[in-house]
């Protein structure tokens, strides 16, 4: 099918000022195929059944919107208390000097430059590779503009079990960066990692996250995205999951004018894992909030489990969005996933929009979905106020009540504190701010 | 302790008048249980005096000590010492028993201008509670509620009101759901509770709760009014004859 003439505008202009970052051919090759694909399939725009219910515009036209920074002076850096390697990005830039050394027992962490450079780099079967799969049956040209396109990010190959979290830490610094950030991540067989990430990164993000794991191992991963209000984000997540492999992903979102997060799995391996979560909170009183929640599972093994469980939080005008999908492969026997996306509506004014699919091609499967909109329960609201907690904080404890089941799928005990701690914070900063 | 003059409450939403001036004064030290059909008002006239939305209050008033407990927010009157246990304690799911009993307690605490009780502090006392009303200690860990049998809703609403310390405790059907033994053991925890500075309001349909907890004076209640009140012997009297005789007598 031909590309609309104004989208082909649109992506020629974008494309325009845009130079692929050169390096071993292999990689060179990578990314011309990529700015192929974005070609071929043009930058999206509202009219694409895919972008419904959230205008991809400010993600596509010339220039980042300016983004105004955020500093949380009032608060602790998230995960300060965890022992973690920190890597620090500047608006989309590594930076040496903030950053921990990059060695560590039983990984392998390379800037993505140096491994794009280099002619033989296992990389080589990751780079572009799951996110050219995850093109499949749905076009995602903003990843692959990401893989042509990417100037920063970083190449992490687990061999063992990683003890110590790696922890990315994006930091905004000019109002109006354009940051494209790419990582690849390999877990291999029987090796564990678990990435984190959180801050504002830049004005405007477009980071792309391609993992795979090989038989037997975990990739978990957890990250925040806030409080910076003005924040536009595209982010995807592409993985292979391999045979008794675990692969677990959580984000907490507050504010933020625009973010879509995308998580593609497809499981490739017989008894694997995937669980995917996200709680979002957002109040549009002094800035827009739209969060999205755009989920592809494919099932293309034996007996793996699969989970997404998604819930937002929204109040004075704030949308929420969930696109959520479960492909369930010819072959794919005892396949037993979940799928629920909730949103709770503090007013009148928040929405929320919900696409769930199921696509079943296996008869011996457990497949179930789910999708709420309501409002906080009066007789619950009563009920703890009759008790002397004040309103404010009962209608806290119900949110917290609320998000509790995305919350609970953070398997390690300190991180789900940590973000439990933080959320309980902002809920208490919304309420006296 | 409590006073409720000449009150009369509808419905917010429609034109439904329920409570049609209740009179009734509860002294400091004092039980009183009310009894009456099904449908006359008791919850509503409990509901009202906790601070329930939903309702109006087209006339008369209620004080708790002087106070005037209708012009305060549902945790203003928690705060002031009112407690009502619930007919039917709702389900929270999500909040964990102990999360919100600490939290009423440290609202309450607050409210009053008091020190929030420390961790350790709040564990040992609902330990101690717990204990003696027989709740054991996984039930505490769970959320509001959820997944309690009937009785065991009851027996919470009795340990909260044993960990919150209320001046004026209502209880409606609080006797409703309970096995005899269950009922031995809230009687109990009622009757430890019972002291010159506290009051009860008893709602329930049955003499053996009154058994237990002894009253000093019996209301019976119909059709949005107090219509009779007298000592212990008049829930007897409703015990072995039913309502129809009293009620002919009013009208
Ligand atoms: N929210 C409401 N909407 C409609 N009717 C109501 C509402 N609340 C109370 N009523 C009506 O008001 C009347 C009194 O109800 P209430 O629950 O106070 O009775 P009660 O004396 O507690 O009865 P029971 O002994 O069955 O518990 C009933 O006719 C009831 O149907
Ligand atoms: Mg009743």
């Amino acid at each position: 099918m031909a590309v609309p003439h104004a989208k082909l505008d649109l992506t020629e202009a974008r494309l325009s000022g845009m130079a692929r970052p050169q390096g071993a051919a292999w990689a060179n090759e990578a990314r011309l195929l990529a700015e192929a694909r974005v070609r071929s399939a043009g930058l999206p725009t509202r009219r694409d059944e895919y972008w419904k219910f959230t205008d991809p515009a400010s993600l596509t036209q010339v220039d980042a919107p300016r983004a105004a920074t955020f500093d949380a002076l009032d608060e602790a850096p998230l995960f300060d208390g965890i022992d973690r390697l920190k890597v620090v990005f500047v608006d989309g830039v590594f930076d040496a000097d903030a950053s921990d050394d990059l060695t560590m027992e039983g990984v392998e962490i390379e800037r993505l430059s140096a491994a794009l450079s280099k002619d033989i780099h296992w990389a080589r079967d990751i780079y572009g590779v799951l996110e050219t799969r995850g093109q499949d049956p749905v076009k995602r040209p903003l990843a692959a503009m990401n893989t042509a396109f990417a100037t920063d990010g970083l190449a992490i190959r687990a061999t063992g079990k990683v003890t110590r979290p790696i922890s990315l830490i994006y930091l905004h610094g000019s109002e109006s960066s354009d940051a494209i950030l790419h990582h690849v991540v390999k877990v291999e067989e029987g090796a564990e990692l678990t990435v984190l990430e959180n801050g504002p990164a830049a004005a405007r993000f477009n980071k792309c996250m391609e993992i795979a794991v090989a038989d037997g191992g975990a990739f978990h991963h957890v990250r925040a995205q806030g409080r910076d209000h003005e924040r536009r984000a595209i982010t995807h997540m592409f993985s292979q999951i391999g045979a008794g492999a675990t692969y677990k992903s959580f984000t907490l979102t507050a504010n933020g004018t625009l973010t879509r997060n995308e998580n593609i799995m497809e499981i490739i391996g017989d008894n694997a894992v995937a669980h995917v979560a996200g709680a979002a909170m957002g109040d549009a009183k002094h800035n827009a909030f739209h969060h999205d929640d755009t989920v592809f599972i494919t099932h293309d093994a034996l007996a793996c489990e699969s989970r997404q469980v998604f819930k937002k939080v929204l109040r004075n005008g704030a949308r929420g969005v969930f696109q959520g999908k479960i492909l369930v492969k010819a072959g794919a026997q005892k396949t037993d996933g979940y799928q629920i996306s909730q949103a709770l509506l503090l007013d009148d004014d928040a929405s929320f929009q919900a696409k769930p699919e199921l696509e079943i091609y296996a008869d011996d499967v457990i497949c179930s979905h789910g999708s709420t909109t309501g409002a906080i329960d009066d007789e619950a609201l009563f009920y703890l106020r009759s008790r002397g907690v004040p309103e404010g904080p009962a209608t806290d404890l119900l949110v917290l009540a609320f998000l509790a089941e995305a919350i609970d799928e953070i398997e390690d005990e300190r991180l789900r504190a940590d973000i439990l701690g933080r959320l309980e914070s902002w809920l208490v900063r919304r309420r006296n701010g | 302790m409590l006073e409720i003059k000449n009150l009369h409450v509808k419905l917010e939403d429609e034109d439904k008048q329920i409570l049609k001036g209740v009179d009734l004064t509860v002294g400091a030290g004092q039980v009183h249980a009310i009894m009456g059909p099904n449908g006359s008002g008791k919850s509503t006239l409990s509901y009202v005096l906790a601070g329930r939305g939903g309702y109006e209050v087209t006339a008369g008033s209620a004080t708790l000590e002087g106070a005037d407990i209708l012009a305060m927010e549902a945790e203003e009157r928690a705060a002031a010492g009112l407690f009502l246990a619930f007919q039917y304690p709702v389900e929270i799911p999500g909040v964990g028993n102990m999360t919100f009993l600490r939290t009423a307690l440290n609202g309450q605490r607050k409210a009053r201008g008091e020190d929030e009780i420390s961790a350790g502090d709040f564990l040992k006392l609902i330990r101690a509670k717990a204990k003696t009303l027989q709740i054991d200690a996984e039930m505490l860990k769970r959320p509001v509620n959820v997944g309690f049998s009937g009785g065991e809703k009851k027996r919470n609403e009795i340990l909260q009101m044993a960990m919150l310390e209320p001046k004026m405790c209502i209880l409606d059907e609080t006797d409703s759901g309970l096995d005899v033994d269950a009922m031995k053991l809230v009687s109990e925890g009622v009757n430890a509770l019972r002291d010159e500075g506290r009051a009860f309001l008893v709602i329930t349909h049955y003499q053996r709760l009154l058994d237990h907890i002894k009253p000093d004076v019996v209301h019976i209640m119909a059709d949005g009014r107090i219509v009779k009140t007298g000592g212990p012997e008049l829930a007897l009297e409703v015990e072995n004859n039913g309502y129809a005789d009293i009620l002919a007598e009013v009208v």
